[in-house]
């Protein structure tokens, strides 16, 4: 009836709903150890967020034209193992030094452009489900690695990972690179989603693909754009992640797909698409990166529950967003 | 006359050869190699096979691995179904769900051999080949005690929560009663790098002064060694890893402080297990029983011993 009445609540609520978690977690930091608001926790807080928000940042454009991406993990996986693995080929040749890193960063970005655009290319082209497509790659990536690794772990040569590590662990200012990089990819994103046709292609298509396609959107092809940029944000997160340990094995980016979707929802992103937002899921990120991070300063609950806690401040975060909304 | 006897020379020449030659088949059912240790299990399994098919050659062996309990059971069934096999070696990934299947392989005959986690059920398998738990928590308790005889302050890094994980945790906290030494904190590390760096960034964060860390795995070593060396903590003396990665058996070798010594929990048992197994196929020797391989202290002086170059752990 007074739809239109409502209509300014429910997207304050769904707006403020993220934001009120995320200083209700601060709050409860602080009072919880005094090192929490420390900058070196900061700054390992924001850092470690780094991998999965410049993941999710790709994700929320998947979700929003109605994709979903359940490969991100075992492909950032599968390109660490490769970039370490063509990293140390190439060592005798170019010697340590900023090609050989390059070399490993283009090699990284490639591959996860090529990943993304064969998802995307299976989805739009033959159209198969992106659940099913992406359920196979995850498969075929977690796979490919393990078989790359011979079921142990590739390590990138020790000086060659001393040379590199500073790409995560240096930075300008105290503020270290993935920050940085997260930080620039973030207001890329937002800009995208927010001032462009791009933008608001995803959600036209999201919301309903018939109408897009009578409207003149290219769907397929803004579709397929969607998963080629998260493979490339994929990419971009391995080359931060390879000089933090400087290996990849079978474990690496184990359940980083659902890290990066749950951030997205978190975050006020429509699971069903149509609507997304990038900024939202930086907080959704740092909600969820924040409740590990708090579980682990303080003794106040047993180990075994980290999981519930993490699950029911996921619920709690779209229940409160989605407070307004009549219950269908 | 002639013929008949000739016939039938003929045919006891063909026949017991045969018999003596009939070949056996030993099927084995691992976990896939998804990380570290079962990574290097994964190389023993395979060494082993190929070394008992060069050496005996009336043996077959059938190697799957699997990625979950459930098609580990597909698997142990399809061996039945369809090899024939005559001795089973599993190393259950669940006890619980593996209990079932592995009991009607059993109850069909087949020699069966259990390694590192028992089943639910007492007496299915004819042998136990296993690692030392509460030993390998025990070890690893002893020398942090011999570490700091003035006692000290450590954090602990446990594995998955599992028994396997419990009665490594209880093994350590007995053996550690009264020397002092003070846990300021335990959390799951999960067996994994990334896990642990963060936990262990954490611990840092949480607390001024570290005197040592149990990190009960190598992989989680790896991990703990990273955030300390990024935070630039110089408290802490030692990271005891355990397991024996090659390059945590190296390090240990060349005296590195950092990671002065390393418990055992070999991932060569289930060779040992296909090993002994495929002993009782070919031979009259008895094997069944339990074989317990025990947790050893790996330190400079023995870490020759347990340094495996080609293993990919």
């Amino acid at each position: 009836m007074n739809t239109s009445a409502k209509a300014p609540r429910k997207v304050s609520m769904g707006v403020i709903g993220p934001i009120l978690a995320l200083i209700l977690l601060v709050i409860a930091g602080a009072l919880m150890n005094s090192n929490f608001l420390d900058w070196n926790n900061i700054s390992n807080v924001l850092a470690r967020s780094a991998f999965i928000g410049i993941i999710a940042v790709g994700m929320t454009f998947v979700i929003t034209a109605g994709g979903l991406d359940l490969s991100v993990g075992s492909m950032a996986a599968f390109i660490a193992g490769l970039m370490i693995l063509v990293m140390n080929t190439a060592l005798p040749v170019l010697g340590v030094g900023i090609p050989i890193v390059l070399l490993g960063m283009a090699v990284a970005l490639l591959a996860g452009i090529v990943a993304g655009l064969l998802n995307g290319i299976l989805i739009t082209r033959l159209g198969i489900e992106a659940f099913i497509v992406t359920l196979g790659s995850m498969g075929i990536y977690r796979s490919l690695v393990t078989w790359l690794a011979d079921g142990g772990t590739l390590s990138l040569d020790f000086t060659l990972r001393t040379f590199y590590q500073p790409v995560y662990y240096g930075g300008i200012f105290g503020v270290s690179w993935p920050i940085i990089v997260f930080a620039l990819v973030v207001v890329v994103g937002e800009v995208l989603m927010r001032a462009t046709a791009f933008g608001r292609h995803c959600a036209a298509i999201g919301s309903n693909d018939q109408v897009a396609r009578y409207s003149a959107v290219r769907v397929a092809r803004v579709r397929l754009l969607t998963y080629v940029m998260l493979g490339l944000l994929v990419g971009v997160a391995t080359i931060m992640y390879v000089p933090r340990l400087g290996s990849a094995s079978s474990a690496t980016g184990l359940l980083w797909e659902l890290e990066a979707i749950a951030a997205v929802i978190v975050g006020g992103t429509v699971l069903k698409g149509g609507f997304g937002r990038v900024w939202g899921t930086v907080i959704g990120v740092l909600i969820l990166t924040l409740i590990g991070n708090i579980l682990n300063l303080t003794d106040f609950v047993s180990p075994y529950l980290n999981g519930a806690i993490q699950g029911a401040i996921i619920i709690l975060a779209v229940i409160l967003q989605r407070g307004r909304k009549p219950g269908l | 006359m002639k013929r008949l006897i000739s016939a039938l020379a003929l045919s006891t020449a063909l026949v017991s050869p045969a018999f003596a030659q009939e070949t056996k088949v030993i099927g084995v059912s691992i976990p896939a190699a998804t990380h570290g240790w079962a990574g290097g299990m994964n190389y023993f399994a395979q060494a082993a096979i190929t070394r008992l098919e060069a050496t005996y050659p009336e043996l077959d062996f059938v190697l799957s691995t699997a990625s979950d309990p459930s098609r580990q059971v597909n698997d142990i069934e399809d061996m039945l179904a369809t090899r024939n096999i005559d001795a089973l070696v599993v190393l259950p990934f669940e006890s619980e769900p593996l209990t079932g299947p592995v009991q009607a392989v059993a109850d069909a005959g087949v020699w069966v051999t259990v390694v590192d986690r028992g089943l639910s059920v007492e007496g299915i398998e004819d042998l136990y080949v296993a690692g030392d738990n509460p030993g390998f928590g025990r070890v690893s308790g002893e020398y942090m005690a011999s570490q700091m005889p003035d006692g000290g302050d450590i954090v602990v890094l446990r594995g998955i929560p599992t028994t396997i994980d419990n009665e490594r945790v209880a093994g350590f906290e007995e053996a550690i009663e009264g020397s002092g030494i003070n846990i300021l904190g335990m959390e799951h590390g999960n067996w994994n790098r990334d896990t642990s760096f963060t936990v262990m960034q954490d611990f840092l964060s949480r607390h001024e002064n570290i005197d040592a860390v149990w990190a009960s795995d190598d992989d989680m070593a790896i991990g703990v060694l990273a955030a300390i060396e990024a935070a630039g903590r110089d408290d802490i003396q030692f990271v005891l890893g355990g397991a024996g990665m090659k390059e945590m058996i190296q390090r240990a070798m060349e005296g590195d402080s950092m990671i002065p010594a390393n418990v055992t929990y070999p991932p060569s048992m289930i060779a040992s297990a296909i090993e002994v197994t495929a002993l009782g196929m070919v031979s009259q020797t008895p094997v069944s029983g339990e074989f317990i391989i025990g947790s050893v202290l790996v330190t400079q002086e023995n870490a020759e011993e347990f340094y495996y170059p080609d293993s990919p752990f």
